[in-house]
């Protein structure tokens, strides 16, 4: 066996590969064979470490050694300083502004805070190799369920950890899988749901780019729990790299004998298979994503029946998010009270959240239930950039809403979510700053409902569309009195009416905006004004006379000539029916003379 | 098809490969690996240290590299780092001596005074 001195990790999640860590890692290869060091040194290709803002992000143990946004050229440096001479490469190194000099991963504010347990393996593990997963106890919960635990005792032990289903409602997972067990049916179906449509999102993809064993067995954990033989998971068709390394993943516990028939010889049969979706949102929904398992139309159904009792092909099926399916078999293997020491009363263990917008460290947190806002914006985040303020963060996508800044300091978990009317969602998780406008979110997210709906009831098909023409006309400056009511009307309507959780929640981003953004809505329609100064139709660029020292530089840049004025002679000035308000001139004036009114 | 019994196997063979990646708390090596380290001989050593490690199944030392701490005349410089912080520094190190100091120094705790800074340099 070759045992190596040093092993470094290289990110090849999505956002490190499209920021070249490949190459980087093809680089890597080439330059410790040069060197001579390619027995000394392993180069291990893993999943998301989290801080995707800052790819490709490469980790080199055992010091823990972290580098960040490594280019090519970098690749040559590192080898012969830090793998062959022992220094390491300080300008590379991940940098949190106030702290210098940081060494290792663990020492990194980002990391210090988190609590991983869902991505317990990611960053550290070769997703690529079924040994590395068994390695950090992969497997050894399916052991012990088939070798120790009857189906009931499994679910007893789900209800006691009171772990709740982390796609965004929120039901007990255990109670689901207690109704699928119950369920009496020749065959049933365990199903994942991948389908990860939320704009922003991608905590579910790294889970399965970085460790997608853990989704395998615990799938086939719910296999035996329920009773079922078969298990289907439908991921995306956009997630190429997660549906090539799961179905690795499949094939390699295949030959392991961790599916298939008789499996570890204790006549348990499990078999998986993989669903592409085509990428329309509505079969995230789970009535729709099981149609579209079968073949069908992905569109939704009225519940009862649930899934549990009549699913796929008519029989029962468990059907679960990636998220949760990935904390199973760490609470089999560490027990239900281990499980429920971290998190808040009601919502136990860690929730994983996508963190983007205007936030310094775009990329994917686990942090455990009962959190607050602001340490996830200002600890783990780093703030927000340019010393802006906070406005408000946006959580559960499109079916969900905003908590301002009011609410920094409230504790997220499933409960507290709802009562300031957003939710958990599926956990993206988008920070706004004082520039950005809430009516355009809300238009935003509208916008997307809009094309996402499958067009089977009316409310949604119709009534998201009339939201949007209003929200379409407010932000154009158009808006009339009793506007803001006619959405409100619209939108507790939809929410009654709608056939699916789609359409149910598609009005959220609106309510939600309406409840504590009241007054920009307000300002919209009556002054006519954007006091975020982001709605470009209610802006006017103005040049300030005082300030301006007509070296005609903006008229020069514009576009569209809307600029006028004599260089040397006086202030220039800005001719408003012409201006197109690209912002070029803000730009390009060297004195800071024109703004936004 | 593996058995449970195979799958406990790879398990152990894995993690003795990847273990690295995991937290120590036992001691810490550090082998000077400057160039003047390198020169002198460091690299058999450090690797001596690898697989006299693996050998005994010492899963919690960990080996790392430094650069230079200025005695070049001394290197191969090795620094036995105990889990209380204090600190042994041996040099004009070989990867025979480093075996000995594995087996001495951090199996049994006895530090080899003979191959110390102190006792090269005549320090008592």
């Amino acid at each position: 066996m070759q045992i190596y001195r040093a092993h470094v990790l290289v990110c090849c999640g999505t956002g490190c590969s499209s920021n070249k860590s490949e190459e980087v890692l093809r680089e890597l290869e080439k330059q410790l064979q040069e060197n001579q060091l390619q027995h000394e040194v392993k180069v291990v290709r893993t999943g998301c470490l989290g801080l995707c803002q800052n790819g490709p992000n490469i980790v080199v143990y055992p010091e823990g050694t972290m580098y960040s946004m490594v280019k090519v050229e970098d690749v040559e440096e590192i080898v012969s300083e830090h793998l062959l001479k022992g220094r390491i490469v300080k300008r590379l190194l991940y940098g949190e502004p106030e702290a210098e000099g940081i060494r290792s991963v663990d020492e990194v504010d980002f990391f210090k805070r988190q609590k991983r347990i869902a991505l317990r393996n990611c960053g550290i593990i070769n997703p690529e190799n079924i040994d590395e997963y068994i390695a950090f106890d992969g497997y050894k919960a399916l052991v012990k369920v088939l070798t120790e635990m009857k189906p009931a005792d499994v679910i007893d032990l789900l209800k006691k950890s009171q772990l709740r289903g982390r796609g965004g409602a929120g039901f007990p997972t255990g109670l689901k899988w207690e109704f699928a067990a119950k369920a009496e049916s020749e065959q049933k179906y365990v199903c994942c749901n991948a389908d990860e449509g939320d704009p922003g999102a991608f905590m579910d993809r790294s889970i399965l780019e970085g460790d997608p064993h853990s989704i395998v067995e615990a799938m086939a954990i719910a296999g035996y729990a329920i009773g079922a033989d078969k298990g289907f998971i439908y991921i995306r068709a956009e997630y190429p790299i997660a549906v090539k390394r799961l179905r690795l993943a499949i094939e390699q516990a295949k030959e392991y004998g961790l599916l298939g028939e008789n499996i570890l010889n204790t006549g348990f049969n499990f078999d998986l298979e993989i669903r592409l979706g085509a990428g329309a949102f509505v079969c995230g929904e789970e009535t729709a994503l099981l149609t579209s398992i079968e073949g069908k139309r992905g569109e939704p159904r009225p519940r009862p029946p649930f899934p549990a009792v009549k699913g796929l092909w008519g029989q029962p099926t468990l059907l679960n998010n990636v998220e949760t399916y990935a904390n199973v078999p760490p609470i089999i293997l560490n027990g239900p009270e281990w499980f429920t020491q971290i998190g808040t009363e009601k919502s136990k263990g860690t929730k994983v959240f996508a963190v983007g917008g205007k936030i310094n460290n775009t990329g994917l947190v686990e942090i455990p239930m009962g959190t607050t806002l602001r340490e996830v914006i200002y600890d783990i985040g780093g703030g927000i950039p340019n010393g802006k303020k906070f406005k408000a963060a946006q959580t559960g996508g499109p079916s969900g809403g905003c908590i301002p800044a009011s609410h920094i300091d409230t504790p997220i978990d499933y409960d507290t979510l709802v009562e300031l009317g957003s939710m958990m969602g599926s956990g993206g998780m988008i920070i706004m700053d004082e520039d950005t406008c809430m009516v355009d979110i809300a238009r935003f997210f509208l916008e997307f409902t809009v094309d996402e709906s499958c067009g089977k009831c009316p409310p949604c098909r119709i009534g998201t569309k009339r939201m949007l023409e209003i929200l379409n006309k407010i932000t154009a400056g158009k808006g009339e009195e009793g506007d803001i009511e006619k959405l409100e009307s619209l939108a507790k309507n939809i929410k009654a009416a709608a056939l699916c959780g789609l359409g149910q929640t598609a009005p959220n981003p609106v309510l939600s905006t309406l409840r504590y953004f009241r007054d920009e809505y307000e300002a919209h329609v009556r002054e006519k004004k954007c006091p975020a100064g982001s709605c470009k139709a209610l802006l006017d660029y103005v040049i300030d006379a005082e300030i301006c020292r007509s070296c005609g530089l903006c008229a020069k840049e514009c576009p569209v000539g809307a600029i006028e004025g004599e260089r040397k002679k006086g202030p220039f000035v800005i001719i408003q029916e012409k201006c197109i308000k690209c912002g070029t001139c803000i730009e390009k004036c060297p004195f800071e003379a024109i703004s936004k009114k | 098809m593996k058995s449970i019994a195979e799958l406990e196997e790879i398990r152990k063979k894995t993690l003795e490969e990847i273990g690295l990646r995991k937290n120590k708390d036992g001691y810490r090596i550090v082998v000077g690996m400057a160039t003047c380290g390198i020169a002198a001989g460091a690299r058999p050593v450090m690797q001596a240290f690898v697989e006299e490690l693996k050998k005994r199944n010492l899963h919690d030392v960990q080996v790392t590299m430094t650069g230079c701490i200025g005695v070049c005349r001394l290197e191969p410089i090795v620094e036995v780092i105990s889990p209380d912080g204090s600190k042994v520094t041996y040099v004009e190190m070989t990867p025979e001596k480093a075996v000995r100091v594995v087996a001495e120094h951090i199996v049994n705790g006895r530090v080899c005074r003979d191959l110390t800074i102190g006792e090269a340099e005549g320090v008592k």
